[in-house]
């Protein structure tokens, strides 16, 4: 099969919402990994990658991707999964950066080497709401796998940060 | 720390050991869903549990296909008995109190995070993209684990009481992880120098004394298990085998 690069299935694709993260594209975020078309059978494939391996949300962006490929007239639509390279919150874009912000959740900072530290060092995340940057943890995991808890000492309020990953 | 000349295609058998480990934790995990000392907790643990789930489904898929027996995830965890499950005797184990439970974590994690590690640079590319994901999961799990068992060990008497009972309880229980097989993709004898890098820091910061090494009971890796086992998996597979095929 010698598939190539759809812009339009493309675009019907990285349009498609994360459900847990309403105000970022599966593009935003980097879950999206390719979308390609076959020119004989008009086939599309959507290759994807989940943010952790027991995200629960995969299944709803598989339906998703599905059905905006549909609308947009790609009927015949793979959805394939893989798992390398493995996704990293370095894969956001500065957009979806700029959205999560401003929807009150504070964006990752830079990933760096999964090295394992048996004590993780502690860096300070800014308030999205204030901008301070006098904030505390206050749970490692926050609604999803992917957040952790923060509150604002500065302007009170409680925040989802984005950890990096 | 990968054996050399190992075959791109790994065993079903290694394959049920790593799946299984991470299926077994994650049902213990689960149970302290609502009950766990504070919410926060709650959320932690059962995150925890989803990131094992998540690792357990690839690895047992996996392990299925290579079967060729027709057999996929559901099958191999609903539809085997306890001597057929394949996984360490130290995630069967009962959940304990709070300290147990962070201490078979700590244990748990600072196995799985360098076997990770060996198996996402091995041979087999399907292994090494689960292991590259679930490495960094794992991480995270590790530093979780960690930071309570300081919080308790450095605490109060009677915190410090339970998590070195605890650890002193569980120490045995990882002989078992490291016995020699040089057959495997990453032979566990190698992976033990890894392991103490990881766990001993936590220890000294936490106050606690290491256990002595000594004996310690096997027979998890080829389905001989404790009596816990059979009652988790009672548990896990009633609806399944009393329902076939039941869904959502």
């Amino acid at each position: 099969m010698s598939a190539v690069r759809s812009s339009d299935a493309r675009r019907a694709a990285a349009a498609v919402l994360d459900p847990e993260l309403r105000v970022l594209t599966i593009d935003d975020l980097g879950v999206l990994r390719d979308v390609t078309e076959d020119p004989a059978t008009g086939r599309v494939t959507v290759t994807i990658t989940p943010t952790y391996t027991g995200c629960p949300a995969m299944d709803v962006i598989r339906a998703d991707i599905r059905a905006a490929l549909t609308a947009a007239g790609h009927a015949d639509a793979e959805v394939v999964t893989v798992y390398a390279p493995a996704w990293s919150t370095d894969w956001i874009s500065e957009a979806g950066r700029a959205k999560l912000a401003a929807a009150g959740i504070a964006p990752p900072g830079p990933a760096g080497p999964a090295a394992g530290r048996p004590v993780p060092l502690t860096l300070t995340v800014r308030c999205p709401h204030c901008g301070a940057a006098d904030t505390e943890q206050v749970s490692r995991f926050g609604s999803t796998a992917c957040k952790s808890l923060w509150r604002c000492r500065a302007c009170r309020e409680p925040f989802d940060h984005l950890r990096a990953f | 720390m990968n054996t050399p000349g190992a075959p791109a295609r790994t065993s079903v058998e290694y394959l049920l050991g790593l799946g299984d480990d991470a299926l077994v934790a994650a049902q213990r995990l689960g149970e302290w869903v609502t009950v766990a000392p504070e919410l926060e907790e709650d959320v932690a643990l059962a995150n925890i549990a989803l990131d094992q789930l998540g690792a357990a489904r690839l690895l047992l898929g996996y392990a299925g296909e290579l079967e060729g027996a027709g057999r996929d995830e559901d099958a191999l965890a609903y539809l085997r008995s306890d001597r057929e499950y394949r996984n360490c005797l130290l995630v069967e184990l009962p959940n304990g109190d709070f300290a147990t439970t962070m201490a078979k974590l700590l244990l748990l994690s600072a196995y799985q995070l360098p076997l990770y590690a060996a198996l996402s640079v091995g041979a087999d590319e399907r292994l090494a993209a689960i292991a590259g994901k679930a490495r960094k999961e794992v991480a995270y799990h590790l530093d979780h684990a960690s930071l309570w068992t300081v919080r308790l060990g450095d605490g109060t008497e009677e915190s410090h009481r339970r998590m070195q009972a605890a650890v002193d309880e569980l120490w045995p229980y990882t002989v078992e992880l490291f016995a020699a097989d040089p057959a495997a993709p990453v032979d566990p004898a190698g992976l033990r120098s890894a392991f103490l890098a990881n766990v001993e820091p936590v220890l000294e910061t936490a106050t606690l004394d290491r256990p002595a090494d000594g004996w310690g009971p096997d027979g998890g890796r080829a389905g001989l298990h404790t009596e816990h086992l059979s009652y988790l998996l009672a548990e896990m597979q009633v609806l399944h085998r009393a329902h076939p095929g039941a869904r959502w």
